[in-house]
């Protein structure tokens, strides 16, 4: 762990540097431009100076991000429509809420598909198939048609999210689920365990290695589809919508500050199932 | 009220037939019958009772009518399939997926690169990158170089990560067998090291043949010249022109589903030697 937290470093603190650099060199057209007709020559020093300070340059530099991101969060009210906290929060219930949704229907599939013949060859190439479907496509026709049948808000948004989480939960605990071999479950059957109990006390406990992995890929994945589900809806509220206004009124500055606390959200949001699941696993000895 | 009724005998004869031919011994036609009963199940289903409920077609239309309107606007569809599929997420695939290899032997060669940046992918790799298609829009323009560009960023990460798994895959004994034939770092690498790499490659470019179509159709809400799918179907939601629509996620699955299933039969061809491709 300690090893590579070195090279980590040294990676992240090149891309800053790159960064940085690219700013100087994306920025410096507008730079030139607006001395020229201010008719002014500038020094190479003024002109980086420049480049890391416009009102809406092509490339914010780290630091212009970072005082936005600042003043977003700290300095402004929750509850104002300014405060990128209160963007946050509501793309994190739909990707919550889409994410809780998605699961439960991913496992209830799982269990299905491992038990029931039927249901393991018709719906699983379809499950497959499903997910070869730009799903993201749809989203605005999606929210567009909800609006229209009435159902607005967070759940048409939520609806987007668990399409897309569903498919890992169900892939992983599939293979989850029958990853206990045919000694185990010999063994239950010795027991004169029914099939409940076969599930409860094998199936399931063997199944959880698989579900965290899963639930890890179907969060970043149902986080994505909020975002994607805040673009039609006219740029109200989210972070989606964050970024639909900022590409509208060349705000990029606020866009960059839109990604990065997206960016923040998903390592959170991937971050508290990691946590969970090395508890659990802990608990069960199985890590 | 008649047609809801036949919707639900069609759901009760489909669930009828693949439950017969289920039981049936499992070969090669009955593992394709029974998904292909359940799609034709679905589709009668959808129609008789969107026709029998009087669904108005701005909500959910039949399939039939999106058949017709398929038919129809065969022109308009191809040309958006020329400017998004294959102007914008078939050259961004292939630029990001090359980058992505050729950075990925770079990063195995040296172990401090594989330390640092292998973390860093994989977090980038759960990212929303899709976020990222506002600000490549706004530098590349509107037309398909900036979804080509944002393709590119999405494949990225994800196929670095699975090259760089795949490059390790092999094993103390396999490399001193190549150390006693005494072949340098490129004889390895070609003779041994990629070929083990395969299944991780394409596994890498199975998932980036998905993110590569949504990437490009999304990257399209954000600005584009007024042809391609993602601009069509964002215009037409607001034309509540519902059929069409449709027609476009219908061309848009097959073109996904035709990459994914192109990327499957040449990673049959390329790691028949794989115990999950052998018989």
């Amino acid at each position: 762990m300690m090893r590579s937290v070195f090279p980590v470093l040294a990676v992240v603190a090149v891309l800053i540097a790159i960064w940085y650099a690219a700013a100087v060199w994306l920025n410096t057209p507008w730079a030139l431009d607006k001395a020229k007709r201010a008719e002014v020559t500038l020094s190479t020093s003024d002109l980086i100076a420049d480049t890391w300070a416009q009102d809406k340059p092509k490339l914010p530099a780290p630091h212009q991000v970072a005082i936005e991101i600042w003043n977003t969060t700290v300095e402004k009210k929750i509850t104002s429509k300014r405060s990128l906290i209160y963007h946050s929060w509501i793309t994190m219930s739909a990707t919550v809420l889409g994410f809780a949704l998605g699961t439960a229907l991913g496992f209830a599939l799982a269990v299905g598909i491992v038990y029931n013949r039927v249901m393991d060859m018709s719906v699983m190439p379809w499950v497959i198939a499903s997910q070869t479907i730009p799903i993201l496509a749809i989203a605005p026709m999606i929210i567009v048609v909800l609006n229209a049948v009435g159902i607005s808000g967070l759940l048409p948004k939520a609806l987007i999210s668990m399409y897309l989480s569903f498919f890992p939960v169900v892939v992983g605990m599939v293979k989850g689920l029958r990853s206990p071999d045919a000694m185990q479950l010999d063994q239950m059957r010795t027991w004169n365990a029914s099939g409940g109990q076969e599930f409860i006390k094998l199936r399931l406990p063997a199944s959880m290695p698989y579900l965290f992995t899963s639930m890890k890929i179907a969060m970043a994945a149902s986080l994505v589809g909020a975002i994607v589900g805040e673009l039609p809806t006219g740029a109200v509220a989210g972070l989606g919508a964050r970024l639909l206004a900022g590409s509208y009124y060349g705000q990029t500055v606020q866009i960059w500050s839109a990604l990065l606390m997206a960016a923040a959200l998903a390592a959170v949001l991937v971050g508290v199932i990691g946590a969970i699941q090395r508890v659990t696993l802990k608990r069960m000895g199985l890590a | 009220m008649m047609l809801v009724l036949l919707g639900l005998i069609v759901w009760a004869a489909g669930w009828v037939l693949n439950v017969w031919i289920s039981r049936l011994p499992r070969t090669r036609a009955t593992a394709l019958a029974v998904p292909a009963v359940f799609g034709v199940t679905l589709i009668l289903m959808w129609e008789c009772l969107v026709r029998g409920l009087g669904v108005p077609s701005v909500i959910l239309p039949p399939p039939s009518a999106i058949l017709v309107r398929l038919g129809s606007s065969v022109p308009v569809l191809w040309l958006d399939f020329v400017q998004t599929v294959l102007k914008g997420a078939l050259s961004g695939y292939i630029i990001g997926c090359g980058a992505a290899f050729v950075t990925a032997i770079i990063v195995d060669r040296y172990d401090f690169l594989r330390r640092g940046l292998l973390p860093v992918g994989n977090f980038m790799a759960a990212l929303p990158v899709i976020g990222i298609a506002p600000i490549l829009v706004m530098w590349f323009g509107f037309d398909w170089q900036s979804k080509a560009a944002v393709v590119v960023v999405m494949v990225f990460f994800p196929m670095l990560v699975n090259a760089v798994q795949g490059l390790q895959d092999t094993t103390v004994m396999q490399r001193d067998l190549m150390r006693t034939y005494a072949a340098g770092y490129w004889t390895t690498l070609i003779k041994l090291r990629l070929p083990a790499a395969m299944p991780f490659l394409f596994n890498g470019l199975k998932i980036a043949s998905t993110l590569a179509l949504i990437g490009a159709i999304v990257a399209e809400f954000f600005g584009s010249p007024t042809r391609g799918m993602g601009f069509r179907i964002s215009t037409s939601v607001g034309q509540l022109a519902l059929d069409l629509v449709w027609a476009e996620i219908v061309v848009a699955a097959l073109a996904g589903s035709a990459f994914y299933g192109g990327i499957a039969l040449l990673e049959r061809a390329v790691t028949f030697w794989h115990p999950s491709q052998r018989k």
